[in-house]
């Protein structure tokens, strides 16, 4: 029996990855993000700014239900991860190797550069040598460390320089094929010179997954992403295209203050 | 004693204007460290006098009687005269025993607190329960092994019962050990590892234990220094106070050092003045030589920054 075809509805201009709804978060009953509404797209850049205790550290935490280990707290609101609410999702595992995540204070677990890397995979039961080669190359590679540890592989992750030790973390989250990357002011510990090299890759990761990306550099956000948004005392103030938003698109005032600098 | 610049021209005419002279307050400052440095280093050796002196007497009375045959050849007249390879036999077992019981459950249990448990009150109160019984009395546990495991789980008079005691007595001090050096693991690293969608266990295999192993192996000691050491919880659950057997099996009586030792000292008659104290040195001796191994891989670990 021959099924009719539907005509196919036209592809939406974006891929929805992540929703956003009515996201409150807090702890121990104070409030420290409300009423957040929005939606990533696949495959962009996404920024997220704001001065400090803004609650963009708790939004990222929630995306990958973090407050499972963080018992004080609590999430509101709907979450619509590749189309599952992921208040829903039993499996976290499954739902953590599909977001990786960068924090500030670089980790490179007390195990071999090798392992550090080899340990998403092997998580997941990869045990072949030569793929697990082959992933450890890739991704320290693209995470712009390979040159520099290629030669000592064996030594600690975690004895390496702040900045490497970044890198590791980054090449670590990159180990797990994520389809979403979230980055937490990952340029702290880093130098300059590496935060660009950094940003290269991140610009060329875009091709393969989402990022999200919270940065206390208004200008790092400008290079980057596609989108930003602003964050002030757990409320997203403004939302928009960035480039729209750095060249006099902002409209409210306190957008427009903290990116000339005026405050934060 | 190290001094601080002074602004005294007399002494050196040149610091008069310098910058690193000290004020009044921190000479003072300085004086009081200095006093304080060396009342506590004055405190530690004074400590270690007391020790210093029970293994220079046990050394000095004892050691001519440790012989290869002493230790190899069985106890004869209630001990009073003849070798004590029986008692040194049965101390290892009763030792092995306890480790074999108390290192894998201690370590089990630790686990479970620091990984897994929520911070609530029954964790809490487990936590302070098991700090108390480490201090309850070794009599105490002697009664209880009676109770228990002669008795009720009907393993009688054996190695195993008095294993099992010292194992029940030991445990808190392992499960404490363990935990403390779990904890020690920084939060960062767990939290790392679930976020890439390891489970709990994955993370406590791959990163925790291996970076508790000071933890357990300080545990290991302190059961083997314990158990070795103890007379009380073995005296009414398995060790007897003369036998010429090697115990036939785990459900065997048998002799032991440390009973050996408070039996020699105080009711065996015409023991050799030498006898009590070469029994000191050699129970000495096998806490040491059980715990070798395991006091080389601690100093080792520690020696070993990973972070
Ligand atoms: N683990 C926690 N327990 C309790 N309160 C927390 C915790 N983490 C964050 N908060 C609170 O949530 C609020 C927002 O913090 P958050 O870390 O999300 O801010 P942020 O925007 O990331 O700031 P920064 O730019 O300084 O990193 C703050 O008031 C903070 O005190
Ligand atoms: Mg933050």
């Amino acid at each position: 029996m021959v099924t009719p075809t539907e005509p196919l509805a036209a592809p939406p201009a974006h891929e929805v990855i992540l929703k956003v709804k009515d996201l409150s978060i807090s702890y121990d009953g104070k409030t420290a993000l409300s009423g957040v509404n929005f939606e990533v797209r696949r495959n962009e850049i996404f920024g997220i700014i704001g001065p400090a205790n803004s609650g963009k550290t708790s939004f990222l935490r929630a995306l990958n239900r973090m407050d499972e280990f963080q018992h004080r707290m609590r999430v509101q609101g709907q979450i619509t991860f590749a189309g599952r609410d992921i208040s829903s999702i039993r499996n976290l595992y499954a739902l953590r190797r599909m977001i990786g995540v960068v924090f500030p204070l670089p980790v490179g677990l007390p195990l071999s550069i090798y392992d550090n890397v080899a340990l998403a995979p092997r998580l997941t039961g990869v045990r072949n040598k030569a793929e697990l080669d082959d992933v450890v190359e890739r991704c320290l590679t693209r995470a712009a460390l390979w040159d520099e540890v290629k030669d000592r592989l064996t030594s600690l992750g975690s004895l390496l320089s702040g900045g490497q030790q970044q890198r590791l973390t980054i090449a670590r989250a990159l180990s797990q094929q994520p389809e979403m990357l979230l980055l937490d002011e990952f340029s702290i510990a880093v130098d300059p010179v590496t935060t660009m090299r950094i940003e290269e890759v991140l610009k060329e990761l875009k091709d393969e997954m989402t990022i999200v990306l919270v940065t206390n550099l208004v200008q790092q956000a400008r290079r980057l992403a596609d989108r930003t948004a602003f964050f002030l005392n757990g409320s997203c103030v403004e939302l928009g295209d960035t480039e729209r938003m750095f060249t006099g698109g902002a409209t409210d005032q306190r957008t427009i203050d903290y990116l000339e600098g005026r405050f934060g | 004693m190290t001094t601080l610049d002074t602004n005294d021209p007399a002494a050196d005419p040149e610091v008069q204007t310098s910058v690193f002279a000290a004020s009044p307050n921190e000479h003072k400052a300085h004086t009081v460290q200095q006093v304080f440095k060396i009342g506590f280093l004055a405190v530690t050796l004074l400590l270690l006098i007391p020790a210093a002196a029970i293994l220079g007497v046990l050394v000095f009375k004892g050691a001519p009687g440790l012989t290869w045959e002493f230790l190899t050849t069985k106890p004869t007249d209630n001990g009073a005269a003849g070798g004590i390879s029986t008692a040194l036999v049965g101390t290892v077992w009763m030792t092995g025993v306890a480790l074999a019981f108390s290192l894998p459950l201690g370590v089990a249990a630790a686990i479970y607190l620091s990984e897994y448990a929520r911070d609530n009150w029954l964790t809490r109160t487990i936590n302070v329960a098991i700090v108390n019984l480490a201090g309850v009395p070794s009599i105490v546990h002697a009664l209880f092994g009676i109770g228990a495991f002669v008795y009720f789980l009907e393993f009688g008079k054996s190695v195993l019962a008095a294993g099992c005691t010292l194992a029940v007595m030991t445990l808190p001090v392992v499960i404490v050990s363990t935990r403390e050096s779990m904890q020690a693991v920084p939060q960062a690293f767990r939290d790392a590892c679930w976020n890439m969608g390891a489970t709990r266990w994955q993370t406590i295999w791959k990163v925790v234990l291996p970076n508790s192993g000071s933890g357990i192996l300080t545990g290991l000691i302190l059961v083997v220094c314990r158990a070795v050491g103890e007379t009380a919880p073995i005296m009414f659950t398995g060790a007897v106070f003369f036998r010429q057997f090697y115990a036939s099996g785990l459900f065997d009586k048998s002799m032991a050092l440390s009973y050996h030792l408070f039996s020699v000292s105080m009711h065996v008659k015409d023991v050799p003045e030498h006898v009590p104290y070469t029994v000191a040195l050699t129970l000495i001796l096998v806490v040491l030589s059980m715990n070798a191994v395991a006091i080389y891989f601690r100093m080792k670990l520690r020696g070993k920054k990973k972070w």
